[in-house]
């Protein structure tokens, strides 16, 4: 190891030390997130753009930062290796990107339906036919109801802060679910930009599985039916009531979680102008292409905010409600083809004709600002058409 | 395991079911009690709601009554016909989804590694024939390949019995089941061979018709994972409710299948796991 690191309380690392700036890329965040977080053990497997933040924690690990990692066979097979060393009482971490979290899918209702406190990040891609390697996060939208909390970082600062803060919400024994912490790939895996940094010789306090609200897989507690058979073995209606109040107590953990994102997040979403009546909502880097068109259309001299959406599950409902109260307009450009972010915001307001999914970009291209400023236009007209 | 942690609260016996006081009561942990004691002591599996006949579940009661270490043992288990028995097992046991056992398995048996670094806690694999040489075999072999410290065992019924009757990997040549109308076109698979040349140390192949021996090749595939390497040990456990045999003909059935050369017991055992296990077999035979 480098530096020998002193196990602290979290708002000390987070919020009191003090922070420096470095130079570094997504993946190199990944690495300083994982540094300081007291991850026992990760797996890991390759895939584009994931590739590099995991090699960076296995020299995490050849330092001896970290008690173990391997390389797996596969992503279905981490993130069941994951799971079983999370039943064991470890605290762990892997990644993975598109296709792979596709390959995985089958574990992500399993982790949180176990309750255990995973940090996984993706690096979100395209994911085959036709196949690209690029920035496209179609693989959220497939997400979205695994009982995970979802967290999309715009920029490598948040994904940093994310990604240490993930742990500490993830374990709060009154939520104990997985957190993924999202990311469009390369624009902020393979970005460098400034970041500021607690200092390295600091670490979160180890995880302690006592505090877990379901018993871990050691033999130190007494033998009792804790899998998912008495769940799922009978064909009566105890069994399906005890399976539903099971799924119900995940998706009420997952709600208790708001008030830990908003002590460590700052809250579920920002809002930029928040007396606008034109709304730009994204999350990810969609946010910052919004803000550069959010500049050129407050110069035009149009009433525009900017709703910066960082925690995707829970869902920020009753704050985008707030924030949209008065709005006529609410534009969400978005990288994938779904428009899974456009149908969530539908879901959640009143008059949601006042809602327009895209500009939509995927194959691998950025979203000009451009688009986005035609995409209100064109919607303004529409609207003054009606009227 | 502390076994304290078990003890009934004073004052709440009346309540707990009679099944967990004889547990706490007459319980196997750290006696070191074997096939020979069963019905000496309450066993791990309590009743269970498999077929009657079933190989799997005479099969089940012998395998934990071989544990070396039940006390500190957690079992991974994955889908099929025994996680239905699973539930009524008196150990930590995992069963997540299906086909992944091993790689559950590889990460729970690091992690307990990292928290009890003085302490034997042993990691075995249950599962069936479709989960472990079908659907899982890559996560099978590539734990093998990895030389993890974790026993495999496999509950070789030669067919997908809970969903029905279809052919697995390991159903005899010609068999018509579900999904074999016409017969099954390739032969049973070579599993302890496989697992030999995948680098387990020890590897065994056995049927509940002979239970000391198969207490003993539990016993020594656990042992050697501990210490040397992966493990492998294949169970042949025929179902009666698909081969449409009478639940009686279980062990009968066995017995024919060996003699008309279907079904032979094997080991196959590296010269390091020889040298360990011939150690601790002598050491015991000094004590």
């Amino acid at each position: 190891m480098d530096r020998v690191q002193r196990p602290v309380e979290a708002s000390q690392l987070l919020f009191e030390s003090e922070r420096a700036p470095a130079f570094i890329t997504g993946s190199e965040a990944v690495m300083e997130a994982i540094k300081r977080a007291n991850v026992d053990m990760a797996i890991a497997y390759p895939i584009t753009p994931q590739s590099e933040s995991m090699h960076l924690i296995g020299d995490l690990y050849a330092k001896g930062y970290l008690k173990d990692y391997y390389r797996a066979e596969n992503e279905f097979a981490v993130m069941a290796a994951i799971h079983g060393a999370s039943l064991g009482g470890g605290r762990v971490f892997t990644a993975t990107s598109g296709p792979g979290t596709l390959r995985a899918m089958e574990m992500f209702p399993v982790w949180a339906g176990s309750r255990q406190p995973i940090v996984c990040a993706f690096m979100c891609r395209g994911v085959s036919l036709p196949p690209s390697i690029q920035p496209e996060n179609i693989e959220m939208g497939m997400l979205l109801d695994t009982g995970m909390l979802m967290l999309h970082a715009e920029n490598v600062q948040d994904f940093f802060d994310m990604l240490l803060k993930a742990y500490l919400i993830a374990e709060k024994p009154d939520v104990h679910l997985p957190v993924g912490v999202f990311v469009d790939g390369f624009f902020v895996t393979h970005t460098r930009e400034t970041v500021m940094l607690p200092p390295d010789d600091l670490k979160l306090l180890p995880y302690d599985p006592e505090n877990s609200p379901v018993p871990v897989f050691d033999m130190e507690t007494p033998p009792m039916r804790i899998t998912r058979d008495p769940l799922l073995n009978k064909s009566n209606f105890i069994s399906y009531a005890a399976n539903a109040s099971w799924h119900q107590e995940v998706l009420a953990a997952a709600e208790r979680a708001r008030k830990h994102l908003a002590q460590y997040l700052g809250g579920l979403l920002e809002v930029e102008n928040p007396n606008a009546k034109i709304f730009i909502a994204a999350s990810g880097t969609a946010v910052s292409q919004g803000r550069e068109a959010l500049k050129d259309l407050l110069d035009a001299g149009l009433d525009v905010g900017l709703i910066k959406i960082k925690s995707i599950r829970p869902f920020p409902v009753n704050e985008l409600q707030e924030a949209t109260k008065n709005a006529e307009l609410i534009v969400v450009p978005e990288f994938n083809a779904g428009g899974w972010l456009a149908k969530e915001i539908k879901a959640t307001l009143n008059e949601n004709n006042r809602v327009v999914a895209g500009p939509r970009v995927f194959g691998g291209m950025t979203i000009p600002k451009e688009l986005i400023i035609s995409e209100i236009h064109n919607a303004l007209n529409r609207q003054n058409q009606r009227l | 395991m502390n076994k304290s942690i078990f003890k009934i609260t004073p004052c709440f016996e009346d309540i707990m079911p009679d099944e967990y006081k004889e547990l706490v009561e007459s319980d196997p942990f750290g006696k070191g009690l074997g096939v020979s004691q069963l019905g000496t002591y309450k066993e791990l599996l309590e009743e269970h709601p498999l077929c009657a006949g079933c190989g799997l579940a005479l099969s089940l009661r012998l395998i934990l009554a071989s544990l070396p270490n039940p006390e500190d043992t957690v079992i991974v288990g994955s889908t099929g016909c025994s996680a239905l028995a699973f539930p009524q097992v008196a150990l930590h046991n995992i069963h997540s989804v299906f086909g992944n056992q091993n790689a559950v398995a590889s990460g729970l048996k690091r992690a307990l590694k990292l928290r009890f670094p003085d302490k034997v806690k042993d990691v075995v694999v249950i599962a069936g024939d479709g989960a472990t040489a079908d659907i899982g075999l890559d996560m099978v072999m590539q734990s093998w390949f990895r030389c993890e410290n974790i026993t495999t065992i496999m509950l070789d019924n030669e067919a997908y019995a809970n969903t029905g009757g279809q052919e697995s990997g390991m159903s005899p040549q010609g068999t018509v089941l579900n999904m074999a109308p016409k017969g099954k076109k390739f032969p049973k698979i070579s599993m302890p061979e496989i697992a030999r040349e995948s680098g387990c140390a020890y590897v065994a192949a056995i049927s509940p018709a002979q239970p000391k021996r198969l207490e003993k090749m539990v016993r020594r595939a656990i042992l050697t994972a501990r210490e040397v390497g992966p493990s492998y040990v294949q169970i042949f456990s025929p179902c009666p409710t698909n081969y449409k045999f009478k639940p009686q003909e279980m062990v009968a059935r066995i017995k024919q299948r060996e003699k008309e050369g279907f079904f032979k017991s094997k080991e196959y055992i590296t010269t390091e796991a020889q040298e360990y296990l011939a150690g601790l077999e002598e050491g015991k035979k000094d004590e």
